[in-house]
């Protein structure tokens, strides 16, 4: 568990160090700012700073920011007794702007290293549009984590779960059986196998490589079942230690020359077929080029069985990715 | 070149988002074919064809490709849109035929695949 938790903190950083780095001010600050006339003198802002909230705000004269001023400008006159003086006379005028359509990293590092706690953000113009505080920034890159963080949270305790069916169950030699059943000429549902297979390969946590290999074989053995036969077949998927082999079964019609079929290019598939983007006649040259072993093995009028075996290479570390991250 | 450089590129428009604007795109590829697609086509890959059925969306998935374009402006069927909803593919939708919106983008920097090996008349 503590592992675990571990490699997620760091996946986390990199994910907020994306974020700083490829988001825009624009979208982190706040828009609805409250900006200070330069008429208004230190009580008022007094006033308004409770009235609000607020610990600071940028004092605007037409439309430019022309100052900031913060609470403890506020206690400053307070302490001085010029609460009746203008703001002008006791904001900071030398003010750090930043662009609307700057980098998220201006901001980290004006706000963190220069210790301003609040930065106005300007358009091309220099007009004020919003303001960013380490509040704001905090709270709209939690918001954007958590959008794709939630969406694959879920996938990944199934992921972790699933990859420990080989250490969890002992037998001298364990394999996990995956079956599926397609339909001829099914096109609504006509890869939905493949789908699933790839989804339960990466759950089980196969190197990417591997799943990418075994989803374009059983993709293309899968239309192949879905295009050529009578009645549909079956794909089995045998998940190993060291190995996945894919098997498909049909009960015809059978192919009469092996040999034809297996030229890259050599297609029986009809006109509709073709329309769809199938039928090119590359599939049985592509299931052979991504797998080690293919073997097609058919009896006219009977049925076809193609059998594919993907080999995991130099061996334990490519088997299954473990979660502890070495 | 990210996803909303790209639909700039293309004068699109998209018609399912399940990728952030800011996504980038390694690389694209076209293909009518979807062995060529199974072949050719790399993880990340924008994938632009002028098929629009649902088994463009299929063969992306199997294929690592999160987003499709469909050139000529071909409106995909309903299912088409459903099928890239529930396998998180974006859809994009350019009135460029395949040859002017394949030139804009590479022309705007988004690379190819390079040059393919060819190995026993195969590929
Ligand atoms: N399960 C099958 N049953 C009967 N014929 C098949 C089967 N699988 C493949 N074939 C034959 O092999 C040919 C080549 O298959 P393939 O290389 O996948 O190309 P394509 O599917 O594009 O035609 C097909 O056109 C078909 O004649
Ligand atoms: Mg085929």
């Amino acid at each position: 568990m503590k592992t675990i938790h571990g490699d997620m903190s760091t996946q986390e950083i990199t994910k907020v160090q994306e974020l700083i780095y490829t988001t825009r001010v624009e979208s982190v600050m706040a828009s609805n700012v409250i900006a200070i006339d330069p008429s208004f003198t230190m009580s008022q802002v007094k006033d308004l700073m409770r009235d609000k909230r607020i610990s600071g705000a940028p004092v605007v004269k037409e439309n430019q920011v022309i100052g900031i001023v913060t609470i403890s400008d506020v206690i400053r006159s307070m302490e001085e007794g010029k609460l009746n003086f203008l703001v002008t006379d006791l904001m900071t005028s030398d003010v750090r702007t930043v662009s609307k359509d700057a980098m998220v990293t201006d901001v980290v590092n004006n706000l963190g290293r220069q210790g301003f706690s609040r930065l106005p953000v300007v358009d091309q113009d220099g007009t004020l549009v919003g303001i960013v505080t380490t509040g704001t920034l905090i709270r709209s890159l939690l918001m954007q984590m958590d959008k794709s963080f939630q969406r694959n949270e879920a996938e990944k305790l199934y992921t972790y779960r699933a990859s420990h069916i080989f250490q969890d169950i002992s037998s001298d030699d364990t394999s996990l059986l995956l079956r599926y059943f397609v339909n001829e000429k099914d096109f609504d549902n006509a890869g939905k196998a493949s789908s699933l297979i790839k989804r339960s390969l990466q759950r089980l946590m196969l190197l990417p490589q591997i799943v990418r290999r075994v989803g374009v074989a059983v993709y293309e053995a899968e239309m192949n079942l879905v295009i050529h036969t009578d009645i549909g077949g079956e794909i089995t998927v045998e998940v190993r230690k060291d190995r996945v082999n894919v098997s498909t079964v049909d009960h015809g019609p059978g192919i009469s020359d092996l040999k034809q079929v297996l030229q890259p290019g050599f297609s029986t598939a009809p006109e509709w077929i073709r329309d769809m983007g199938f039928g090119a006649g590359m599939g049985l040259a592509n299931i052979r080029r991504v797998s080690d072993v293919m073997k097609l093995t058919s009896s006219p009028g009977q049925g076809t069985r193609l059998e594919i075996v993907f080999n995991f290479r130099n061996d334990s570390l490519a088997t299954t990715r473990s979660p502890q991250k070495a | 070149m990210n996803i909303r450089e790209m639909v700039e590129v293309l004068n699109g428009k998209i018609l399912v988002q399940n990728h952030d604007p800011d996504e980038e795109l390694p690389r694209g590829g076209a293909a009518d074919l979807m062995s060529d697609v199974l072949a050719f086509g790399s993880e990340g890959m924008v994938l632009l064809t002028g098929l629009t059925n649902p088994q463009v969306v299929r063969t992306a998935e199997m294929a690592g490709i999160n987003v499709i374009v469909f050139v000529r402006d071909k409106t995909p069927p309903p299912e088409t849109l459903e099928l890239a909803r529930d396998s998180c593919i974006s859809l994009i939708r350019t009135g460029y035929t395949m040859y002017e919106a394949c030139g804009r983008l590479y022309q705007a920097g988004l690379p190819g695949r390079g040059p393919v090996r060819i190995e026993n008349n195969s590929w």
